[in-house]
C-alpha cells in the first residue's frame, strides 16, 4: 500500500518497488481501461526506457530526484519536445513541439516517468471532454457519464490508478471540476505561481498548471517542485517566500461558506456538502456563512473575458507555418478554410464571442465592464478573507452528468463552471477534495487568499483527513 | 500652435495652409528582439527566416518577455525628445490577420505608452528655429516582410524582422510645409542616431515615416487628412508631402472633396496613390496583453539611462556656434556623429582660430579624403594631436596652404610619421631669397604681359605667384614670393 508520493519514492529508493514493474502494471491498467478513451498518446516504450534509466541510476547509487519512479500523465496541451502536442484540436493533430514547457521539465527532472498524453476538450474549451477531436473520455465511476473537463483524461487516469499523479490545466475549473467528478484531489494554485511557458494557451490571465493527486500532501510536493519565477513567463511570481514545510493547522480558525454558492445545488451535492459541514462543526471547526454579492456575475464575467483572450490566443492558428492545412489559391480563403476545419464548434463559438466583445462599440459594454467586475470581485474576496481564513463551496452544483446531455446547450454546459470561475478570476488558490459519498463523487472546494498555497494545502490535508 | 502668424503666413500655398503630422517608426538597436532572446542584429546578407525563434513563428506555448534594453533605449529616446517618461507602461494586442504577422496580433502600446509629450526643436539658422510637439511614443514589435515576386502568383514571407523593437514617435500636427517635414524627419534621425537608439540605416528601414497631410483655408480649422505610409528617405518625404499638398489643393479648387484614406508613394513617378479608404479601416480589437504585466519605470532607472546618454545634437550646434562656424557647414559636421562628438569633447582644447581651421579642413578636404581612401573618422581622431601640430604650424605660416593637403594625405593615407613629414615639408619650404628671386625672374620672362598687367593692377599678381609656386613644385614659401613680386612691381 502506497500512502503518498513521498512514500512511493522511499520504497523505490529502497528498491522495494521496481520502476519497470510499476510501468508494466500501469500499461496493463491502461489496457484494462482502454474503453474510457483516456489517452491521445501513450508512451509505453519511452516509459519503459525511462524506468530502466532510473534503475540504472539507483544501482549505481547516483543522485535521484524527488519523484523517482512516480508514474504520471499530462494533458495534451503541455508541449513536450519532439512529440505531438494536439490540444485535442484538428488543426494541431500533426504539431510536433520543438521544446518542453517549464513545469513538465521540472517534473521530468525529478525522475518521474511520463506514460502518456491525455484527452481534453479541444484547446481546453469545455467541461466534459466532449469537445475533443478524439471523442470524449468516460467517467471511471460510470462510463455513461463525463469525467468533467477540460482535463478529463488526466483526472480519469488518476482515478483508475493508471498513474500516481497527473497534470492538467485549470483556466476556470478545468482541473477542479474533473477532480470533483472523478473523485480525486485537484489543485489550482495562485495564478502566476507556476509557469505557463510551454502550455497551449487558452486564457492567459487565468491559465494555471494544476495537478491531480490522491492527497493534498502530494499536490503540495508537486507545487513545491514546479513553483517559481520563470524568465520565460513574465507573469510568474517569486515563490521564495512560500514555506512548503508541513505545518499543523489551528482548528480554531473560521471557515466561510459562500451563501451565493450554497443554493440551487443538485440534491446529492447539497446533501453531501451539508453533511461535510456538519461533520466539521461537530469536530470543533467554526463555520460561518458569508456573502459575496457579485459572485453571481462571475460566470458572465468569466465568459466575456476568457472568450476575449481565447479569440486573441487562437488567432495564431492559421495552418500556414504549422498545423493541418487545406489548399486554396487565395491566402484569405486558405486561412478561412484552415480555421474552419481546424477548430471544433466550441472553439469557434468562443472565438466569435471574444471577437464580438472586443469589437469597436462593444468593448466598453462587455470587455471593459467585465474587467471592472473582475476588480470588484477581487475586492469582495479581500473583504471576506478579513472575516474568515478560508472559504468552502461545492466544486460543482451537480455530480458528473451524462455524456451528451448538455452538448447541445452551451449555456447549461457553462453553468457547470459556476463554482470554479470566481477563484480563477481572482487568482487565488482553490482545491477540490473528494467527499465521502455512497453514490457518484462530490467535490468540496476550499479557497484561500493569494499566495497562501502552503496554508491552503495544509488546511486541505486536515479537512481531507476528516472528510475524505 | 508654435508659429507666429507671420511665419504661418509664409506657409500658405495658393490660399491654403497645409498641416502635417508625422509618425516615425524607429527600429531599436538591441541585440535581441523585443520579446524573445533571438538575434536582432540582422546583416545585409541575412538569409530569409534565419533569425526567428518559436515566439517569432507564433508557436503555441511561447510567451513574450520584455527586453529591458529596449525599455532603456526607449527611455533614452524619450530624454532626447524632451519627453515625459511614463512611470507605468503597458502593452496591448492589436489584432489583424496578415501573412507577415504569425501570432495574428501585434504587441503594441495603445493606452499606456512609455513616452508622453515632448518637443523637438529644429534650427533653421544659427539663431532661429521652429519646434514640433511630440504627442507620444510607444513601443511595438515589428512584423515580417512580404516580397511580391514579379510575374508570379505568390509572395515570399520573411519573418526575420518579426519582433524587432520599434519605437513609434507620433508628432502633433505642427508642420506646415514639405520643407519643414523634411527638416523634422532629419532632426528625428539625428536625435535617434545620436542617442544610439537606432543604427540609422534608412535604406534598411531603420527609420520609416508615415505623414498625415491636410490643407485648409483657415489656420484654425483642419481639412480632411490623408496618410502616406512607409516613406524611408528624406527626399521621398519631401516629394510625397509636396505632391500631396498640391493634389489636395487641386481637388478643392475643382470643388471636389479630399477622401480620408491611406496612400502610398510611387518613387518613380513621385506621386501618391490610394491604398485603403477609411470605410475599409480594420477594427483592431485592442486588448491589454495578459501575458505582460504592467511595467513600472522608476526614477532610478531613468537616471541611470540619463547618466550614460551620449551628447545631443544641440550640444554640437552650440560648439559650432561658439566657434563661429557658418550655419551652412553645421549639417556636414552633424552628419558625422563620431566627429561631431569628438569636436565637442575637444571644445576646450581648441581656440577659435584652431577650431575654424580644423573644421574648414574637415569640410574641405578631410572628409572627402576619408571617403576616397576608405579611412574611418577614428583615424582622424587618433591623429588629433598630430593634426593639432599641423594646425598650429599652418596658423604660424610654417606650412603653406598648398602643402597642407599633401601633409594630411601623408599623415592619414600614407601613414608617414609626423616627424618625417614635417622634416620634409619644412625643409622644402624654400625661403631663400636668391632662389626665390631666380624663379620669379624666370616667370617674369615667361609671362611679360602678366607682369605688365600686374603693374597696372596689383591684384593680378596672384597669377605670377601661382606660376612661381608651380615652378618650385610648391616648395617656395608663397608669402615670401608674393612679397618679392610686390617689391619688383613697385620698383620697375
Amino acid at each position: 500500500m502506497i500512502s503518498s508520493l513521498e512514500d512511493l519514492v522511499r520504497q523505490v529508493k529502497k528498491q522495494k518497488l521496481k520502476p519497470s514493474q510499476l510501468v508494466e502494471e500501469a500499461i496493463n491498467q491502461i489496457q484494462l481501461k482502454s474503453d474510457l478513451n483516456i489517452f491521445i498518446e501513450i508512451y509505453e516504450n519511452q516509459a519503459r526506457f525511462q524506468a530502466l534509466q532510473i534503475e540504472d541510476k539507483l544501482n549505481k547509487g547516483h543522485p535521484i530526484g524527488r519523484l523517482t519512479g512516480c508514474i504520471f500523465v499530462v494533458k495534451d496541451n503541455f508541449l513536450l519536445k519532439g512529440s505531438k502536442t494536439t490540444a485535442a484540436a484538428p488543426i494541431l493533430q500533426n504539431f510536433e513541439a520543438p521544446f518542453t514547457g517549464t513545469c513538465l521539465q521540472k517534473i521530468l527532472d525529478e525522475d518521474a516517468i511520463l506514460l502518456g498524453k491525455t484527452n481534453l476538450d479541444a484547446f481546453a474549451h469545455g467541461t466534459s471532454t466532449e469537445n475533443s477531436y478524439y471523442k470524449s473520455t468516460k467517467n471511471p465511476h460510470d462510463s455513461q457519464r463525463t469525467p468533467g473537463g477540460s482535463s478529463g483524461g488526466s483526472a480519469a487516469a488518476l482515478a483508475t490508478d493508471i498513474c500516481h499523479f497527473s497534470l492538467g490545466t485549470d483556466t476556470g475549473g478545468s482541473v477542479r471540476l474533473p477532480a470533483s467528478f472523478c473523485g480525486v484531489v485537484g489543485y489550482k494554485p495562485t495564478y502566476g505561481l507556476l509557469s505557463r511557458y510551454g502550455l497551449v494557451a487558452m486564457a492567459s490571465s487565468t491559465d494555471c498548471v494544476a495537478p491531480f493527486t490522491k492527497t493534498p500532501q502530494d499536490a503540495k510536493l508537486l507545487i513545491e517542485i514546479m513553483a517559481g519565477r520563470d524568465n520565460l513567463d513574465a507573469t510568474t511570481l517569486d515563490s521564495s517566500n512560500l514555506d512548503f514545510r508541513p505545518k499543523t493547522v489551528n482548528q480554531n480558525l473560521t471557515l466561510g461558506v459562500i451563501k451565493e454558492l450554497n443554493q440551487n445545488l443538485d440534491s446529492d451535492v447539497q446533501k453531501t456538502f451539508n453533511e461535510a459541514l456538519d461533520h466539521l462543526r461537530t469536530n470543533g471547526w467554526q463555520i460561518k456563512e458569508v456573502s459575496l454579492p457579485n459572485i453571481k456575475l462571475a460566470l458572465a464575467c468569466y465568459y466575456v473575458l476568457v472568450s476575449a483572450e481565447v479569440s486573441s490566443n487562437l488567432s495564431r492558428y492559421d495552418g500556414l507555418r504549422y498545423g493541418v492545412h487545406q489548399s486554396h489559391d487565395d491566402w484569405g480563403e486558405l486561412i478561412k478554410l484552415n480555421r474552419h476545419h481546424g477548430f471544433m464548434a466550441e472553439n469557434k463559438r468562443r472565438i466569435m464571442l471574444g471577437t464580438y466583445v472586443l469589437s469597436q462599440g462593444y468593448y466598453e459594454a462587455y470587455y471593459q465592464k467585465a474587467q471592472k467586475l473582475r476588480t470588484l470581485l477581487c475586492q469582495e474576496f479581500d473583504q471576506v478573507f478579513r472575516q474568515v481564513e478560508a472559504l468552502l463551496s461545492p466544486t460543482s452544483p451537480t455530480v458528473a452528468f451524462k455524456l451528451g446531455s448538455k452538448i447541445d446547450d452551451p449555456v447549461q454546459m457553462y453553468l457547470a463552471d459556476l463554482m470554479t470561475v470566481a477563484p480563477s478570476l481572482v487568482g487565488i488558490p482553490a482545491i477540490s477534495l473528494p467527499l465521502k459519498t455512497a453514490g457518484l463523487p462530490v467535490g468540496l472546494q476550499l479557497m484561500t487568499p493569494q499566495m497562501t498555497d502552503n496554508f491552503n494545502l495544509n488546511l486541505a490535508q486536515e479537512l481531507f483527513n476528516q472528510l475524505c | 500652435m508654435n508659429f507666429k502668424s507671420e511665419q504661418l503666413n509664409d506657409c500658405f500655398v495658393d490660399d491654403y495652409l497645409p498641416t502635417i503630422g508625422v509618425e516615425c517608426h524607429v527600429q531599436l538597436d538591441t541585440k535581441t528582439k523585443l520579446f524573445t532572446a533571438i538575434n536582432n542584429q540582422l546583416t545585409d546578407d541575412q538569409l530569409p527566416n534565419s533569425a526567428v525563434g518559436p515566439l517569432c513563428l507564433g508557436l503555441p506555448g511561447t510567451l513574450p518577455v520584455v527586453n529591458q534594453k529596449a525599455l532603456d533605449l526607449a527611455i533614452a529616446a524619450g530624454l532626447f525628445l524632451k519627453a515625459k517618461i511614463a512611470s507605468e507602461t503597458r502593452f496591448d494586442r492589436k489584432h489583424y490577420f496578415y501573412p507577415d504577422l504569425p501570432s495574428g496580433y501585434q504587441i503594441s502600446q495603445h493606452h499606456y505608452p512609455i513616452i508622453e509629450g515632448g518637443l523637438v526643436e529644429i534650427p533653421t539658422d544659427a539663431k532661429t528655429s521652429f519646434s514640433v510637439r511630440i504627442q507620444k511614443a510607444h513601443l511595438e514589435a515589428d512584423a515580417g516582410k512580404l516580397t511580391h515576386v514579379e510575374g508570379q502568383d505568390y509572395s515570399l514571407v520573411d519573418l526575420n524582422r518579426v519582433g524587432t523593437p520599434l519605437l513609434e514617435i507620433v508628432s502633433q500636427p505642427d508642420l506646415h510645409s514639405s520643407q519643414q517635414v523634411k527638416q523634422y524627419a532629419k532632426e528625428l534621425y539625428l536625435l535617434m542616431t545620436y542617442a544610439r537608439v537606432c543604427q540609422g540605416n534608412l535604406a534598411a528601414g531603420n527609420l520609416r515615416f508615415d505623414v498625415n497631410v491636410s490643407v485648409s483655408k483657415s489656420a484654425n480649422q483642419l481639412g480632411i487628412r490623408t496618410e502616406i505610409k512607409n516613406l524611408n528617405s528624406f527626399r521621398f518625404i519631401e516629394q510625397a508631402v509636396r505632391f500631396e499638398i498640391n493634389r489636395q489643393i487641386q481637388l478643392l479648387e475643382d470643388n471636389q472633396t479630399v477622401i480620408q484614406e491611406t496612400r502610398g508613394f510611387d518613387e518613380q513617378t513621385k506621386t501618391t496613390f490610394s491604398q485603403r479608404q477609411k470605410e475599409d479601416a480594420q477594427d483592431y480589437r485592442y486588448m491589454p496583453d495578459p501575458d505582460i504585466p504592467p511595467i513600472k519605470i522608476d526614477s532610478n532607472q531613468v537616471q541611470e539611462v540619463e547618466k550614460n546618454l551620449p551628447i545631443k545634437p544641440q550640444i554640437v550646434r552650440q560648439t559650432l556656434n561658439n566657434w563661429r562656424i557658418p550655419f551652412s557647414d553645421w549639417e556636414t559636421i552633424l552628419d558625422n556623429q563620431d566627429l561631431a562628438q569628438f569636436l565637442v569633447a575637444k571644445n576646450q582644447d581648441l581656440n577659435i582660430d584652431q577650431a575654424q581651421l580644423f573644421v574648414k579642413w574637415l569640410i574641405g578636404d578631410l572628409l572627402a579624403l576619408l571617403k576616397q581612401n576608405q579611412i574611418v573618422v577614428k583615424d582622424i581622431l587618433n591623429n588629433f594631436e598630430n593634426l593639432k601640430i599641423i594646425i598650429n604650424k599652418r596658423l604660424a605660416d610654417e606650412i603653406s596652404n598648398l602643402t597642407v593637403k599633401q601633409v594630411l594625405v601623408d599623415l592619414l593615407v600614407e601613414k608617414i610619421s609626423l616627424t618625417n613629414i614635417l622634416n620634409q615639408s619644412v625643409k622644402t619650404q624654400i625661403t631663400d631669397q636668391t632662389q626665390l628671386q631666380s624663379w620669379i625672374d624666370q616667370i617674369i620672362q615667361e609671362y611679360p604681359q602678366a607682369f605688365a598687367d600686374a603693374k597696372q593692377d596689383a591684384k593680378a599678381s596672384g597669377f605670377l605667384v601661382g606660376q612661381v609656386m608651380k615652378l618650385s613644385q610648391n616648395q617656395a614659401n608663397p608669402r615670401k614670393v608674393a612679397e618679392l613680386i610686390q617689391v619688383l612691381l613697385k620698383n620697375k
